[in-house]
Parts: C-alpha cells; sequence; structure tokens
C-alpha cells in the first residue's frame, strides 16, 4: 500500500511527546497538566503503532489498547482528585497541593 | 497517502502546541480533539483502521467528554482565564523549552544513526488483533480489566463530597 519512512513517525511521536512535556512543566492549572499527560501518553501510542507497521506485526496494536485503557484509567482517577483539590483550595493551582498531609 | 501523513502530522502538532498555549481550558481541549483526529488520520494511513476507530470513540470522544464534564462542574470563567494569564508569563516558556528541546534532539539523533528503515505498511485489521488480544494477551487483558475496575472504585471514593467536610469540621472545631 503506501510507504512511509519509520523515522518520520517516530519523530512525530517525540515532537508530540516533547510537547507534552513542555506542558506538564509549565503549567500550573491541574486540568492543562492533566492534558498534557494524555498527549504524552498518545504519543507513546503512536511511537507503538508505527513500530507494528514497520514490522507488520499485531504486537503495536495490541499495546495500544493497553495504554487506552491505562489512560482511560488514570484521567478518572485524576479528574476525581482535581475536583477534590478543587473542592479543598477553591483554585486549580497545583502547587497549593505541597502540604501532604491526610 | 504519503501526503496525507505528512499534512496530518502538521495538523497535530499545531493543535497540540495550540493545546499547551491557550489560556482556556474549553478551547484547549477543542484544539485536543482536532489533534486526536488528525492522530487517527495517521494511525489508518499507518494501516491500522482498528486503532484509528478507537483513537475517535475513547480518546476524542469519551476521555474528552469527561474533561468537558469536569469543566462544567468546576464552572470556571473569566477569572479562571485571568489567572492563568498570571501564572504563565513569556519567560516561563524559556526553561521547559530547552530541557524539552534537548531531550527531543537526542532522540532524533540516537534515530537516524542507522540505516532508514522504510515501512511498507499493510492493512491490518480488527480481526487479527482480536485473535491475538483474546489468544496469547488474555492475562493482560484480564489485568488490565482489574485495573479499570480499582480506578472505578478509586474515582468514587475521591469523588465523594461528605467525607471530606466533616473532616474539615472537625480541624476547625
Amino acid at each position: 500500500m503506501t510507504s512511509v519512512a519509520m523515522e518520520y513517525g517516530i519523530v512525530l511521536a517525540a515532537l508530540l511527546f516533547s510537547l507534552g512535556l513542555i506542558g506538564i512543566m509549565l503549567r500550573r492549572n491541574l486540568i492543562f497538566v492533566l492534558l498534557s499527560l494524555e498527549i504524552m501518553l498518545n504519543a507513546a501510542g503512536l511511537a507503538f503503532i508505527v513500530a507494528g507497521a514497520r514490522w507488520a506485526s499485531t504486537d503495536g496494536q495490541i499495546m495500544f489498547i493497553f495504554i487506552l485503557a491505562v489512560a482511560a484509567a488514570e484521567v478518572a482517577v485524576g479528574l476525581a482528585l482535581i475536583l477534590q483539590h478543587y473542592r479543598r483550595y477553591n483554585t486549580l493551582d497545583a502547587d497549593l497541593a505541597s502540604k501532604m498531609r491526610g | 497517502m504519503t501526503t496525507v501523513f505528512y499534512i496530518a502530522s502538521a495538523i497535530a502538532l499545531l493543535s497540540t502546541i495550540m493545546v499547551i498555549t491557550r489560556y482556556n481550558a474549553v478551547h484547549a481541549l477543542l484544539y485536543l480533539v482536532v489533534s486526536f483526529v488528525s492522530i487517527a488520520l495517521i494511525f489508518f494511513v499507518l494501516g491500522a483502521p482498528f486503532i484509528a476507530v478507537l483513537e475517535v470513540i475513547i480518546y476524542a470522544g469519551a476521555i474528552m467528554v469527561l474533561f468537558l464534564f469536569v469543566i462544567m462542574m468546576l464552572n470556571l470563567g473569566e477569572v479562571a482565564v485571568q489567572k492563568e494569564k498570571e501564572w504563565l508569563p513569556k519567560q516561563m516558556w524559556i526553561g521547559p523549552g530547552i530541557l524539552s528541546g534537548i531531550l527531543f534532539v537526542l532522540i532524533v539523533y540516537t534515530l537516524f544513526q542507522g540505516e532508514p528503515q522504510w515501512a511498507i505498511v499493510d492493512m491490518i485489521g480488527p480481526a487479527e488483533v482480536g485473535a491475538e488480544l483474546f489468544g496469547p494477551y488474555i492475562i493482560a487483558v484480564q489485568l488490565a480489566g482489574l485495573m479499570l475496575l480499582a480506578g472505578l472504585i478509586a474515582a468514587t471514593l475521591f469523588g465523594k463530597r461528605v467525607k471530606f467536610k466533616e473532616k474539615k469540621e472537625k480541624e476547625d472545631s
């Protein structure tokens, strides 16, 4: 069918991953931190799909399905934590969550 | 089809940049949906139609709608956008940008050390993926189910409102 150099796919995944990393380091709003985590997980999945296409193997797609499950569970827990944080401090500032008291 | 790959990756990169630079959370979400749809197109070009469909349904559909629900529950308005502008001055971009840029250059450097690898793409449909998933990977599927159950329990526990208020009253008194 088509042929795309594997390196370009991996470079795209690396770029998306770097953008997500910048977002995590930069933003203080917890919702944006969680969005950046989603970007990074998705970039990792893209790398799996590209490698799976290179070796014509189903394993890449199966790993993507597992990454999808991890992302869904992480978002559910993360958003519940964000709600709890917002109720306690009435803001989404991540710097306030540095006290570590139960 | 190769042109489709390049155009879709350009759209994905641009919309991801827009995601991490927006002040308004809803705008960022909409850009992220665009990014996910273009990545789904890339999956389709790379011969993974099943994953492309999953990307649209679960990532762009379910997970983004979950984010939207939470943003609507928090009811953030103009004030939140103003605060976000305060938190994000222009010079904040320098440090993380340089660090991530170095990491990216390292990945690209190690990637282009060897011979270029050409991906000759065959279509791998849902039937092959499903046979493999419920064959050798069945234990991993069950573990993923357990993890989702644990996530569900944790989310319901953290989402409770009552427990925390009682605790705060105790602290106050």
